[in-house]
């Protein structure tokens, strides 16, 4: 469909409340919700996802009071079917800050209401349980509203943590964190058990937040790209370059088919030395070392090959807006496919190994499920949705980079256990060879840079790429100047934090170290 | 079962010889960057090239300027390099580790007259603490320190709200190539297990509290080990309503270890020279 056909059905079913606005990207349909039939957003999101089967991506909160005299709030959509975001804007009044909330009718929406009530003072009623900020942050105190200056410190107030308690003869509640026995991310977690198996989870997360958004206001593209590279380490450069995309969205900027080549290898070799530290660390988490020292091993040497292409072991200073700041030489680049090649054998008789021995497997089997239901209820994306048969991938739903122009395909399991999503990954690493080596084939001697020159802009545009963890959405919105007016990171971990809760239900403690470890999310890409 | 076992034997030993040999970085790696202060011409490119103010050119007076290198702040992107190519190098150095944060600093000192001449005056090292017999007694019971952990360590990792690139290398030093335990290092489950932290990370307003704790509960005496440009200085975030800017704001650091991740032979480096099992940096060279 296009996007009058969309619009056409819309204002059928629901008559004239939607008007459309100007987008920079073609494939952006901005909606503005007229400010009296507010009360109808639960409505219009429900019928965009149920009966138009759009995907729930994003919420963004703007402080737009300088430009229109209010807040807006955008809810994105993703309609896979027609490589179409629709994005829903909702006018909110500075004064009265409240929206009915849509979380009753779309789940995956719940932490978004939460983090905007948190951090502008949004109200989406009646979800309004704290999320974001911390108990020792003063009320009313909105670190995202234009008028807070992020440089100064905030005095702590009393509080303490609202967890969901469970109580009962022989419930216990087991606290842990924020500093963890392993070399992992802060956050802290209470078990409520009742003998050995979970009976809930709660987490504290955001320890880790560094105000990233909002110390990004008012730099230049250029210079808040920096930031960008270190939202999540592990994802520099997937992160990165969703940032540049929304960039050149807005700045309506052609990138050289040489440079998509590249990019496209550098989001694949992220993809690859990730996956493959997963599987080593879940093997480690079972208690198979030898399966965990091989994956290392490769892991180790995958990292060595991005110094040799990239001078950075996590491919940092690569991204650039309109191109990429770095480019290999021949040499580089074939040894880089020849490397590839060894690995690609190492790793299937790695795995061929790993998978004959059946302790370690009987460990991951059926250990922490998350159903297809569950998942699609929490709108759970990347590997943890593609585990649970959520066929959702922006490779293939909202084709960028090269990924138009290559074959592969998307990974799917059904089970929704640690080993779903331990083959997930192992299809994943088997497709990113399949898709380096068609690579291989593109490179070209054209220029690196842009087609077009870069010259400011004003205006917002989604930037986004699927990283190797799940999709990453970018919004960003240039003020007249060029400069970051609002900049909203969507890390897939935002979306999957939930599922984690579900998934370890039922389980025994000592399972959970392995299950957190098949999810692997990111808690900085999360708390930013 | 054979199939593990002959797996095994095939591998043989991967392990690295570090520090009897240090690997040589690849082609292109971004180490630490050399300013060539003679050739500086006062343009300033290279300090508005910088994110995050490791490179400053400060105006002392009218006829005196100062430019600054803070390898502690740097995170080597190389954009001094590509603003001034004749003048700045990225060299391919990267065990960087000291136990003196000031030694992390390079600063020269410029005259500058009507003619618009701009010329080097001197180097300024950084200036002696103020009470230096307390120094030196707390210099001494620290190399009694090191000498006691120099042969087994146990290491608690407290992530500070790092963006997780500092953790990837980090966990790389359990792997079979770096293998940090065949030096008696062991990363250890808890404070209370342990002789040193080691911080990542700019100190988030959310952890400051959580890692004073953890401080606490590590049994004295102790070392503390600050990796990565957020640690050392706040890196690209800086000090702000949810970052203090540094783990020496808020807890004491005995070692600081360059990088944006320092990768993990710089870590083994810097470990090693926080329990005195190698030699810092020359800081001398480096003040020249």
């Amino acid at each position: 469909m296009k996007k009058q056909e969309y619009i056409h059905l819309l204002r059928n079913a629901l008559g004239e409340i939607l008007t459309e606005e100007l987008s920079a990207a073609p494939n952006e349909l901005y909606l503005a919700l007229k400010p009296k039939a507010l009360s109808k957003l639960p409505d219009v999101c429900s019928l965009l996802t149920k009966s138009l089967r759009g995907q729930f991506v994003t919420i963004i909160a703007n402080d737009e009071q300088s430009i229109r005299g209010l807040f807006s709030l955008y809810y994105i959509f993703s309609l896979p079917a027609d490589d179409l975001f629709i994005i829903l804007r909702v006018s909110v009044d500075a004064q009265h800050r409240e929206v009915p909330s849509i979380s009753s009718s779309i789940e995956a929406a719940d932490w978004f209401e939460r983090e905007m009530k948190d951090w502008f003072g949004i109200i989406a009623f009646p979800n309004i349980r704290k999320l974001a900020v911390h108990p020792d942050w003063p009320e009313e105190v909105y670190p995202m509203a234009k008028e807070f200056n992020p440089r100064q410190t905030i005095p702590r107030v009393k509080g303490t943590f609202d967890f969901r308690h469970v109580e009962g003869e022989g419930v216990f509640e087991i606290p842990v964190g924020p500093v963890h026995a392993g070399i992992i991310e802060p956050g802290h977690f209470r078990f409520s058990v009742a003998g050995e198996p979970i009976i809930n989870l709660d987490a504290q997360l955001f320890y880790t937040h560094k105000g990233t958004e909002k110390i990004a206001e008012g730099l230049t593209p250029q210079r808040a790209l920096w930031l960008a590279e270190r939202i999540s380490g592990d994802s520099t450069f997937a992160h990165a370059l969703a940032f540049c995309h929304a960039i050149e969205r807005i700045c309506a900027r052609e990138i050289s088919a040489r440079a998509l080549v590249l990019r496209t290898t550098l989001l694949e070799l992220e993809r690859l030395y990730n996956h493959v530290s997963d599987i080593g660390s879940i093997f480690l988490d079972v208690g198979f070392s030898v399966g965990a020292a091989m994956a290392f091993q490769l892991k180790e040497r995958f990292m060595q090959l991005n110094e040799m292409l990239t001078g950075s072991r996590l491919l940092r200073g690569m991204a650039a807006i309109g191109g990429l700041r770095r480019y290999p030489n021949k040499s580089q680049w074939n040894a880089l496919h020849a490397e590839l090649a060894t690995g690609r054998v190492e790793f299937n008789s790695f795995i061929d190994l790993a998978m004959s021995a059946s302790t370690a497997i009987d460990r991951l089997e059926t250990t922490g499920v998350l159903s297809h239901k569950d998942a699609y209820r929490l709108g759970i994306v990347g590997i943890a949705g593609r585990a649970s048969g959520i066929a959702r991938d922006f490779r293939q739903d909202h084709p960028h980079c090269s990924y138009p122009h290559l074959q592969f395909k998307v990974a799917q399991h059904e089970e929704g256990d640690v080993l779903a999503r331990m083959n997930v990954r192992i299809d994943e690493v088997r497709e990113s060879f399949n898709i380096l080596e068609q690579l291989h084939r593109q490179y070209d001697h054209g220029s690196i840079a842009a087609t077009s020159e870069y010259r400011e802009a004003s205006g917002h545009a989604l930037g986004y790429v699927e990283g190797w963890r799940g999709e990453i959405v970018h919004w960003i919105m240039l003020d007249e100047h060029g400069k970051i007016y609002r900049w909203k990171i969507t890390d897939p971990s935002f979306h999957n934090w939930r599922a984690l809760k579900v998934a370890v239900l039922n389980n025994i403690v000592p399972d959970f170290p392995v299950i957190n470890k098949s999810f692997n999310l990111s808690y900085s890409g999360n708390d930013r | 079962m054979f199939k593990i076992l002959r797996q095994s034997i095939r591998t043989g030993v991967v392990t690295n010889s570090f520090p009897a040999v240090v690997t040589e970085p690849a082609e292109g790696f971004r180490g630490k960057p050399e300013i060539d202060f003679a050739r500086c011409t006062g343009c300033d490119a290279c300090a508005d090239a910088c994110p995050t103010d490791a490179i400053t050119l400060a105006v002392v007076s009218h006829t005196e300027r100062t430019l600054s290198l803070d390898l502690g702040h740097c995170i080597f992107c190389g954009e001094c390099e590509a603003a001034c190519p004749d003048g700045i190098r990225m060299t391919k150095e990267f065990q960087l580790a000291t136990t003196d944060k000031s030694a992390l600093l390079t600063r020269a000192r410029y005259k500058l007259d009507e003619k618009g001449t701009f010329e080097v005056s001197g180097m300024i090292s950084h200036t002696p603490s103020d009470n230096e017999t307390l120094d030196e007694i707390g210099a001494k019971l620290k190399e009694k320190i090191r000498r006691l952990f120099g042969r087994s360590l146990h290491i608690r990792e407290v992530d500070a709200g790092s963006c997780n690139g500092c953790e990837v290398e980090i966990t790389a030093l359990n792997n079979p190539i770096y293998d940090i335990e065949r030096f008696g290092v062991h990363f250890v489950a808890s404070p209370r297990h342990a002789d040193m932290l080691v911080v990542t990370g700019p100190v988030t307003r959310n952890m400051e509290l959580a890692l004073r704790q953890t401080y606490e509960a590590t049994p004295k005496p102790m070392l503390v080990v600050a990796v990565g440009a957020c640690a050392i200085g706040g890196g690209v975030f800086g000090s702000s309503y949810a970052s203090c800017g540094g783990v020496d704001t808020v807890v004491p650091v005995d070692v600081y270890i360059p990088g944006c991740p320092p990768r993990p032979e710089a870590l083994l480096h810097g470990i090693l020279v926080a329990v005195d099992r190698l030699p810092q940096r020359d800081t001398d060279q480096l003040r020249e």
